[in-house]
């Protein structure tokens, strides 16, 4: 089966002599389901980000998509992170846009056609159910809908790779329940791959997937 | 509102560097019309004890544009009732030729200086009369008034500058969290940048659109028009297509060289 990530001897950190993920070796399937598990300062969401590139490996190798990501350039960063989605905890939608425009965002940086790109976006917020907030601005909506506004953002580009750091951490049961399915279906439907980094694991998920589990910089994986 | 605040300093600070540098361009453009007016009067004197053509004076140096012989007959005629005739037909013998040079453009005091050389080296010219003083006193306060027009506007365009480069610093804050969404997404910095060019395009267009008004105003009111009048001149202060054109590519220019110098720094501190 084809690795979207590998890791090997992967250590991460942000200052020179510590260290957040320390000399780690694994690596995620194509098309699989993962949860990155951790307490809270354990280094989950540092290794998400090392993933989308913005943090660097401090040693050790890491690969996405089959792009290196030690000293990436800048020109090939952009290509690999047009081909991923991200959703962050503090959702990260654009306050001066509308809503449609946040969801098209991913398509107007691919260079798709408006035609292509409104028809795309209309169809994902038929999923999220905020097809009616369209024109409306971020902070109109709830957190919960900016939430669901940012999953369908993730989804616009049909990426192969969708990584969700504490996707619901904050949110009504409704909403989350919103996204998970969201992830599943983007999952089993289009096979792409979801990785989720979270506290809990919720007792929901109804797919096959594999857990790793951080703890003093080290990653485990859990059968 | 806060935004319209923002535009409304760029905009200023645009216009304030057009300005200053069409009072430059309308300074020269008045020196250029004073320099006409004086070289249409001036004039240099020469005395020959032959007759020269103007191809012979042209030939001497290519800065003359043509030459006048001085008659001399309104003097002749004042000596009539005071001298006999055989005198005065002995004076007219001898009496020299007297020629007015007219310039193709107003000289410097060292194009005067070689000017009067050169002529006094030819054989039949006697002596050169070139009013060096006068033309020189003249000339450099016409150029002290250049310079000091030059400083000025240089000066204010350096400090509008930098407060445009402050302003445009202020925008990439606000933008910054738009412009760091759009590269998680993998937007390039043009892309990213798109708004502050945008903006940046639309401000030279208000602050150039601005400056026509003024100059149509300043025109309307007439009174620097009477001020140059009286001293002889007439330019046009403004030129609504070569002047506008030029305004609107200047404030194009700088305010995209100041939005790119903010996006590349923004892009080497990710």
């Amino acid at each position: 089966m084809d690795k979207v990530i590998i890791a090997e001897n992967l250590s991460l950190s942000y200052k020179e002599f510590e260290t957040i993920i320390s000399k780690a070796n694994f690596s995620i399937d194509a098309g699989s389901f993962v949860f990155i598990t951790g307490a809270s300062g354990s280094g989950k969401s540092t290794l998400l980000k090392s993933f989308y590139g913005a943090i660097e490996p401090r040693a050790g190798q890491l690969m996405v998509g089959g792009v290196k990501m030690h000293k990436i350039s800048t020109s090939k960063l952009n290509f690999l992170r047009r081909h991923i989605g991200v959703v962050f905890q503090d959702y990260k939608l654009i306050k001066e846009w509308t809503i449609e425009k946040n969801v098209m965002l991913p398509l107007i940086i691919s260079g798709y056609t408006k035609d292509v790109s409104s028809a795309q976006v209309q169809k994902l917020l038929g999923h999220v159910k905020l097809i009616h907030q369209s024109g409306k601005y971020p902070p109109e909506l709830s957190g919960g809908e900016q939430q669901r506004v940012a999953m369908a953002r993730a989804l616009a580009h049909n990426p192969i790779l969708i990584l969700a750091d504490e996707p619901t951490g904050n949110l009504d049961e409704y909403s989350s329940q919103v996204i998970w399915n969201l992830l599943e279906g983007a999952n089993t439907q289009l096979k792409t791959t979801v990785i989720v980094v979270t506290h809990n694991i919720p007792s929901t998920i109804m797919i096959p997937y594999k857990h790793y589990h951080i703890e003093m910089g080290n990653i485990h994986e859990i059968s | 509102m806060k935004s319209l605040k923002n535009h409304i300093s760029l905009i200023i600070a645009l216009f304030t560097v057009l300005f200053s540098v069409q009072i430059y361009v309308a300074v020269d453009r008045t020196i250029a019309a004073y320099e006409e007016r004086l070289k249409n009067d001036y004039s240099i004197i020469v005395v020959a004890n032959k007759t020269l053509t103007p191809a012979e004076f042209k030939a001497m140096d290519s800065i003359i544009e043509r030459s006048d012989v001085i008659a001399t007959d309104q003097v002749l005629k004042r000596l009539e009732g005071e001298m006999s005739k055989k005198n005065l037909d002995l004076l007219k013998l001898t009496l020299p030729k007297f020629y007015r040079i007219y310039l193709s453009r107003f000289p410097t005091p060292y194009e005067i200086e070689k000017l009067q050389k050169r002529l006094q080296k030819h054989a039949a010219i006697e002596r050169v009369e070139g009013y060096a003083q006068s033309h020189d006193t003249v000339y450099k306060l016409m150029l002290l008034f250049k310079d000091v027009v030059q400083i000025f506007s240089i000066s204010i365009a350096a400090v509008t500058s930098l407060l445009i480069l402050k302003e445009m610093r202020l925008w990439q804050f606000q933008h910054a969290d738009r412009m760091s969404i759009m590269a998680l997404f993998g937007a390039p910095v043009w892309l990213r940048s798109a708004v502050l060019f945008r903006l940046a395009i639309v401000d030279a267009i208000i602050a150039t659109i601005v400056l026509c008004i003024a100059f149509f105003v300043i025109e309307q009111y007439g009174w620097m028009d009477l001020l140059l009048r009286t001293v002889g001149i007439s330019i046009d202060l403004f030129d609504y297509v070569n002047d506008a054109v030029r305004s609107l590519l200047i404030a194009l220019g700088v305010s995209i060289i100041l939005t790119l110098t903010i996006v590349i720094g923004s892009s080497e501190e990710e």
